[in-house]
């Protein structure tokens, strides 16, 4: 199962760096959401899967799965939310000031 | 703190206290605050004459950096104090110069002073100071000072241009100083002088003494403007000429020629000193005084005579050096040098700061320096004509001023060298003393040049801007005159110099070279008898007199007219090429566009990672402990791949939309497969809010196109984003396969443990977050507020006029 995750995780930044490198801001930032979703499966990943219960005690369970990650996880996509919905507003307004959504057409001058 | 910190940093302290007293006492010259401070500090100096005298030191120590070895050690010898004299003793007659010089109505003195105070503070700092970075601090301090005052008159654009090139040439020698200083203690263990002169076969033995001496040299030859780094002094001359006559004459550039005294006894003896000490001086020596004789300008005539007189100074060290390889210090055939170095250090501070004062009563008084306008002036000026006069022959070399007995121990020291027998210079050692001779007669020319064609000939007022030119005021003349008459004084009776002064500062020059209890005896006087040197005096004197007698003919040359020095051209077009250079890799990289910068990192995280992993040979694959895949797992996982590598493809925005929704909900999907129910709902929670904040957004924003970029860089994305897919797999398979081997183990067993226990809840993840680790939970509740309020105010905010976000 891990190598099979590890796979799709590697498939998974292979796109959203493609879509970083595009020209379009909307894309970009589909780039970062699924830049988001490749970190919190590799962060899940590395932990081992499946072995033993989810973790919650009162299943009583012999063995619980790693708890740590799940919380650094957790914490991961409520930060990655925010970080997208600013993203998102920001190339909202970008585009209203500047009527393109183009990142070649919205560099600075040469001499910046 | 001891007294004598007190003294070195006072300087300092006084000039925080300076734009005070301008401000609130503008009746009385800000300059008259200034001239206690050296006055004081003068004859607090003084006291330590019969101490050094003595051939006792004084060190005081006040800790610093400890753990690095930084201690701000003061250390007073015969050398050290010879300079701090020098410092204050000149700097109170240029602050009391300089308060006739500057209008206390027109100029901004507050500027001045300060910066005249820091370069003081500094310079002290620099001699006094046994610990390398403490004087390599000092050493910069002087460096910043002397551009400030280089460019005082900051509007005039020859001004600040001949303050950068000072500073650009004397910090690139100071940064190799402090390069060859840490090699100094690579080398012994320690920054103390002190301590590594006593380790000092260790340095001998190193096969770093050759790179440290020629990087602490670097630092000499430029700040003592050396060639081919003497560019930068003759531009100097921009400064005010109390400037010029304090730093640019008598003490900043003579910071080099302490330097080299100072390492002597650390690399005194071998070949490649000797060498490359004398050549450089004597070479700059002929160069300067050639180039002196070319110029039209008084300040510059000076300038270049500095230069040479420097070189001078700096060739003897070179020679005298060659004391540490016979070690004996009783022959006065190895030593001559090192007293001769000593001996017109003094005298060159005495007649050229007199000399430039004139010059700058010249220039006050006419308001011109030029050679070509003046002429005439010894009826209108006379006391500035007999300071001059008195000056120049000193600088020349003649009887009986204190210029003649230096020169001819130079020239006694040149000739010895002959006799050594060793470096080689049984082949080479002939050219030292013709080099000598040769410079000397233009230096004779350059004096005769300055005096005859600025107080004799023809008075010319109709090209002068002042209407009524005479005699400076009283008290401008003073300090030009106590120099002068120092001149004299040194002159008759240079014995008074030789027990107090120049005896305790060659022990210093050459510790470790006399046996304990001996101290060096100097007698100077004036007749030999007729010997060599002389006859090399009278032959300066009288190819010199041809020289300028003939001087009608050879003025329309070619080399008369250039007053260019080449080395110029080779630093200007470096500087342009320099900031050219600069610009254009700046822009090769800085394009402005995202894509080029995610590039760029991109391409540098792989190659770290990839490099990393290779030289530690962290790539493996462990297949052993796997969990095994479920039938659904793999419609899951292809379903997802599908959904994301979808993404790029579609130009509709509501399928893209859709589509990478469906990715989040299959990712919170896994979740539950994973035996992560809290990630799974979080998950499911924030892709729908995800998703309707998109289409809310992306109804403003216009259709997704086709991307229309070059094949090329289509290419270039493709590879790099495959390079780093391919990248986290193996590091995510290696970092797998690696972490059942380390060391540590999880401390997930202890959550698991306490979570009930402790906190009393049973579901553990929540727990963690809430409970153990609650304060980072707070402060990510925080940075959604930050970004909640970020996206609240870029929809609310609309700025005025045409500024955008």
């Amino acid at each position: 199962m891990e190598v099979l995750m590890s796979i799709v995780i590697g498939i998974i930044f292979t796109v959203s760096v493609y879509l970083f490198l595009s020209r379009s801001i909307i894309r970009v930032i589909l780039g970062t959401l699924l830049l988001s979703h490749g970190v919190h499966l590799l962060l899940i990943t590395m932990s081992e899967l499946q072995r033993g219960a989810p973790p919650l005690l009162n299943l009583d369970a012999d063995a619980y799965t790693d708890p740590l990650p799940q919380a650094l996880v957790l914490t991961a996509i409520v930060i990655a939310f925010g970080v997208t919905s600013f993203l998102l507003v920001m190339a909202y307004r970008t585009y209203k000031e500047h009527k393109t959504d183009d990142l070649e057409e919205l560099r600075g001058s040469a001499d910046e | 703190m001891t007294a004598l910190h007190w003294a070195t940093i006072s300087p300092f302290l006084l000039a925080i206290l300076i734009p005070f007293m301008y401000k609130y006492v503008r009746r009385i010259h800000t300059g008259w605050f200034v001239l206690i401070l050296p006055l004081v500090l003068f004859i607090y100096f003084l006291s330590f004459l019969p101490v050094t005298a003595n051939g006792d030191v004084v060190l005081r120590s006040v800790p610093w950096v400890p753990s690095l070895g930084i201690s701000f050690d003061l250390y007073i010898d015969g050398l050290s104090l010879l300079f701090a004299l020098l410092i204050s003793g000149i700097g109170t007659l240029v602050v009391l110069y300089s308060i006739y010089y500057l209008s206390k109505h027109k100029e901004k003195l507050n500027n001045f002073y300060v910066y005249l105070l820091l370069f003081m503070g500094a310079m002290l700092g620099v001699v006094l100071s046994d610990n390398l970075i403490v004087l390599y601090v000092f050493w910069e301090i002087t460096s910043i000072s002397s551009a400030l005052l280089i460019s005082y008159w900051f509007h005039r654009e020859k001004s600040t241009y001949g303050a950068q090139k000072s500073m650009y040439i004397t910090v690139f020698g100071g940064l190799s100083m402090l390069g060859g200083f840490s090699l100094l203690y690579v080398m012994t263990g320690t920054f103390s002088v002190r301590e590594i002169i006593a380790n000092v076969d260790l340095v001998a033995t190193s096969s770093l003494f050759l790179p440290a001496m020629i990087l602490i040299l670097l630092g000499a030859f430029t700040k003592s403007a050396q060639f081919p780094f003497h560019i930068w002094l003759p531009d100097a001359m921009e400064a005010p000429t109390p400037v010029s006559a304090y730093l640019h004459s008598a003490t900043m550039v003579k910071a080099g020629i302490y330097l080299v005294a100072r390492m002597t006894p650390i690399f005194g003896g071998a070949a490649e000193w000797f060498w490359i000490i004398s050549l450089v001086g004597l070479t700059t020596l002929i160069w300067g005084s050639i180039s002196a004789v070319r110029q039209k300008d008084l300040k510059s005539i000076l300038a270049f005579s500095t230069v040479s007189q420097l070189g001078m100074i700096m060739s003897l060290l070179g020679v005298g050096s060659v004391a540490y390889y016979f070690n004996d210090g009783d022959n006065a055939l190895y030593t001559t040098a090192i007293l001769a170095a000593v001996f017109h250090l003094i005298n060159h501070a005495t007649f050229k700061g007199s000399l430039f004062m004139t010059a700058g009563i010249i220039d006050h008084e006419t308001g011109t320096r030029d050679i070509r306008k003046l002429g005439g002036l010894m009826t209108l000026m006379p006391i500035t004509a007999t300071v001059s006069l008195i000056g120049l022959a000193a600088m020349a070399g003649l009887p009986p001023f204190n210029g003649f007995l230096s020169k001819e121990l130079f020239f006694t020291a040149m000739v010895n060298v002959t006799e050594y027998g060793i470096f080689s210079v049984e082949t080479w050692g002939i050219v030292l003393p013709v080099l000598a001779w040769i410079a000397s007669i233009f230096t004779f020319l350059y004096c005769a040049i300055l005096f005859f064609k600025t107080f004799t000939g023809k008075f010319q007022p109709e090209k002068l801007a002042v209407k009524h030119v005479h005699e400076a005021p009283i008290g401008m003349l003073i300090s030009p005159i106590i120099l002068g008459s120092l001149v004299v004084i040194f002159g008759l009776f240079p014995n008074i110099l030789a027990y107090t002064l120049i005896e305790p500062a060659m022990a210093a020059i050459l510790p470790g070279i006399l046996e304990p209890g001996e101290q060096f005896y100097v007698n100077i006087y004036h007749w030999h008898g007729f010997k060599l040197e002389l006859w090399m005096t009278i032959g300066v004197i009288a190819i010199g007199t041809i020289f300028f007698l003939t001087m009608k003919k050879w003025s329309k040359s070619a080399f008369y007219r250039s007053e260019q020095d080449i080395f110029n051209h080779v630093y200007d077009s470096g500087y342009n090429g320099l900031i050219k250079g600069s610009q254009v890799l700046t822009r090769a990289q800085m394009t402005g566009m995202l894509r080029d910068y995610f590039l760029y990192m991109c391409t540098f995280i792989v190659l770290l990672i990839g490099y990393t992993m290779f030289r530690y040979d962290a790539f493996a694959i462990n297949t052993d402990n796997l969990s095994p895949i479920d039938p659904y797992m793999w419609i899951v996982a292809i379903l997802l791949v599908i959904s994301v590598v979808a993404v790029p493809f579609i130009n509709n925005r509501i399928t893209a939309i859709i589509v990478a929704g469906v990715a989040g909900f299959l990712v919170a999907l896994m979740f539950t497969i994973f035996r992560a129910p809290d990630l799974a709902l979080t998950q499911l929670l924030v892709e729908t809010v995800s998703v309707i904040l998109f289409m809310l957004v992306f109804y403003h924003l216009p259709e997704l196109r086709k991307e229309k970029i070059k094949p090329s860089f289509k290419l270039i994305n493709l590879i790099v984003s495959i390079a780093v897919g391919v990248m986290i797999t193996l590091v995510s398979l290696s970092a797998f396969a690696l972490g059942s081997e380390t060391d540590f183990t999880s401390i997930a067993a202890y959550f698991i443990e306490n979570s009930k226990v402790l906190a009393g809840g049973y579901n553990i993840v929540n727990v963690i977050l809430v409970d153990f680790r609650g304060l980072d939970t707070m402060l990510e509740i925080l940075v959604l507020g930050i970004a909640a309020i970020g996206v609240v105010s870029m929809i609310k905010l609309r700025l005025k006029g045409s500024e955008d976000v």
